[in-house]
């Protein structure tokens, strides 16, 4: 599904992926975790291919495609999906009609038909229930105005309603009290399946609780440095990232 | 000894004074006489008058226009994006009255209109040549709905030049959505007069949309005077002509009264528009709100200029300015000049302008989600005028408006 091999890349000519391995197969949820500053976000914005990273060296590919050599959107309309450890505030735009959008592009990209107004509303409030949220979410603007965990919900929906092959999971975590966490879990879980492969970047064990990973790597200084089952998480939540580092070092 | 040669604009006043001497109807008139004598002493302004900072008028120059003749082509076919707009409504072709395509409405008679003394060098211009318009009075408390009024500039060959003087009175309590396009093809000038009276409780909007020629010239003016607790609700959402001037010049006489002179400007190409507003708080309590966006591609220029006077009688006044601009390449500009004239001691006036590009974000934000870039461009530059629009209630014309803007940004790809 992903392969990412030897990748290196910064932003402003400062270096700060110093040659990334990693192989996330289909079907199974990797974590990265990593103490501020590792690389994760800068992981999560260079394969969504956010402007302004630079890629000097190795590779990323996708279902055997370049990753790198994709627009964000083409991206998209892959199958890769990030949700934003910042969710982005879209004043004037509505979310029905960003969401709408947003699957209709992506369908049109794929070849499929695209969704009539009446047909997305519907889907889109079957999602919003299942993912117990309220219903004037699709009313607002986007993410303006929303709570912390509104945003990260909004992210959650945007992915269910999306479907992506790939989600990479930018600190969702963070902000999140209990109850939306679980909310938040529960909505990458239901998506899981042969079909459904993540990354789930986190800081913290905390959420792994809730989204047991198959894979845990460990993220420092722009490499990775350890790899592990679920257990490795705890270990880290025991130990600290000093610990680790130290070790590997 | 080298003879003096007349600037661009001494041409181009000129040609509006041989074309005024030229027609004896016009030149016996004591008032459109008066007007072409100040003409003729100061000329059309230059950008040495403060008020003319930004706009220069020199295009007009070496443009031979003409009064209005008879056209062959009267230009109906573009009043087909007006088929959603129901109720009565007025056309004129080149500033003439059309009756074949007008549908009277009620309290509407047309002709040749009164004029007043011109205190702008746009409706001087006007008041010279001024020989039709619509005269539109609403009783007291009568609600007349909407009235769409129309102008279309049709040049075939000549470029012409129509200066039609529309005078718009609401009697107490009365009220009026008076929907104002202007639409064409050639080159021609548009300069169009409103002379508007808002009495005690009445409300009139006037929802414009200036998609004229882009070869054209729009210059307008509006004289607004509004009583004690009456509203003008103006919002004027700009798309054609090479170069447009519109002016706006509201007097809030009493107290309670309210001046909404809200607008966009959407440009490419050449294109210059100035949106020149003066709204005089000359009674207490009263509320004015200006919001103008523009939005700048290509090598366009955009002005805002507005002043806003309180006089000190005008305790408790309530101004807001704001002018923003997104400017979608390099060789854009904008320019932007909010003038406070503040002598009363108890008020609240605010302005501000912002200028910028589209937000990398949140362009990055709506690719990631798999929309492509001009879809992600054409979504933000519409969330940003969708607060300029969202109080325009009256739906027909807000569709109009949203055609119109979908269309200019077909248009240009950028």
């Amino acid at each position: 599904m992903l392969e990412i091999k030897g990748l290196c890349a910064g932003i402003e000519e400062k270096e700060i992926l110093r040659g990334i391995d990693l192989v996330v197969p289909q079907g199974e949820v990797h974590a990265i975790m990593g103490p501020n500053g590792s690389g994760k976000s800068t992981l999560s914005y260079v394969l969504a291919g956010r402007e302004g990273y630079e890629v000097t060296a190795g590779t990323a590919t996708f279902e055997g495609h370049d990753l790198l050599d994709m627009e964000p959107e083409q991206r998209a309309a892959a199958g890769l999906f990030l949700a934003f450890q910042y969710p982005v505030e879209l004043p004037g735009v509505g979310n029905a009609n960003f969401l709408r959008t947003a699957l209709n592009s992506i369908r049109r990209a794929r070849g499929e038909p695209e969704l009539d107004a009446v047909a997305f509303l519907k889907m889109a409030r079957l999602e919003i229930k299942r993912l117990a949220m309220a219903d004037d979410m699709l009313k607002r603007n986007v993410n303006v105005g929303f709570s912390g965990g509104e945003k990260k919900r909004n992210e959650v929906l945007q992915m269910a309603i999306l479907r992506p092959k790939l989600a990479i999971l930018d600190e969702t975590d963070s902000g999140l009290d209990i109850d939306a966490l679980k909310i938040v879990a529960d909505g990458v879980n239901a998506s899981r399946g042969p079909d459904f492969s993540a990354l789930v970047i986190t800081h913290y064990q905390r959420l792994l609780d809730y989204i047991v990973p198959d894979r845990v790597h460990v993220l420092s200084a722009g490499r990775i440095i350890r790899s592990g089952g679920p257990e490795l998480a705890h270990e880290l939540e025991a130990h600290g990232y000093a610990g680790v580092v130290n070790e590997a070092a | 000894m080298s003879a003096i040669q007349p600037n661009a604009l001494q041409l181009a006043t000129t040609g509006f004074l041989a074309r005024f001497e030229g027609n004896s109807g016009l030149r016996t008139d004591p008032i459109r006489r008066r007007a072409a004598e100040t003409l003729r002493h100061i000329g059309l302004p230059t950008q040495r008058e403060e008020a003319w900072h930004f706009t220069s008028l020199r295009p007009l120059a070496g443009i031979a226009f003409q009064g209005v003749h008879t056209t062959h082509d009267h230009g109906h076919d573009l009043l087909a994006r007006m088929s959603g707009i129901s109720g009565p409504r007025l056309v004129f072709v080149n500033g003439r009255h059309d009756t074949a395509v007008s549908e009277m409405p009620d309290f509407t008679t047309v002709g040749e209109p009164t004029l007043n003394e011109p205190d702008d060098a746009v409706s001087m211009l006007n008041t010279m040549f001024a020989d039709d318009g619509a005269h539109i009075e609403i009783p007291p408390g009568v609600d007349a709905e909407s009235i769409l009024l129309v102008s279309l500039g049709v040049a075939d060959g000549e470029p012409v030049a129509f200066h039609p003087r529309h005078r718009i009175q609401l009697h107490p309590g009365a009220r009026l959505t008076l929907i104002d396009v202007s639409l064409g093809r050639g080159t021609y000038l548009n300069n169009p007069v409103f002379d508007i009276e808002v009495a005690e409780g009445a409300t009139l909007v006037h929802l414009r949309l200036q998609d004229d020629a882009t070869d054209a010239f729009h210059l307008s003016s509006v004289r607004a005077n509004i009583a004690a607790r009456g509203t003008y609700d103006s919002f004027a959402l700009t798309l054609g002509a090479r170069l447009a001037r519109m002016e706006v010049h509201a007097n809030l006489a009493g107290e309670h009264g309210a001046a909404h002179l809200n607008a966009a400007q959407l440009l490419g190409g050449v294109q210059h528009a100035d949106f020149t507003t003066v709204v005089a708080h000359d009674a207490p309590s009263c509320a004015s709100r200006q919001t103008v966006k523009n939005v700048l591609t290509g090598k366009s220029r955009g002005v805002f200029q507005g002043r806003i006077e309180v006089a000190r009688i005008a305790q408790k006044t309530d101004g807001y300015q704001m002018n923003q601009a997104l400017l979608l390449s390099p060789d854009a500009e904008i320019d932007s000049k909010p003038q406070l004239q503040i002598y009363a001691d108890d008020v609240k006036c605010s302005h501000g302008a912002t200028v910028g590009e589209l937000d990398l974000d949140q362009l990055f934000y709506l690719r990631s989600r798999g929309i492509s870039e001009p879809d992600a461009r054409a979504i933000l530059v519409r969330a940003f005028l969708a607060e300029a629009l969202d109080p325009i209630t009256h739906d027909q014309t807000r569709a109009l408006m949203e055609n119109a803007i979908e269309a200019w940004w077909q248009g240009r790809h950028i």
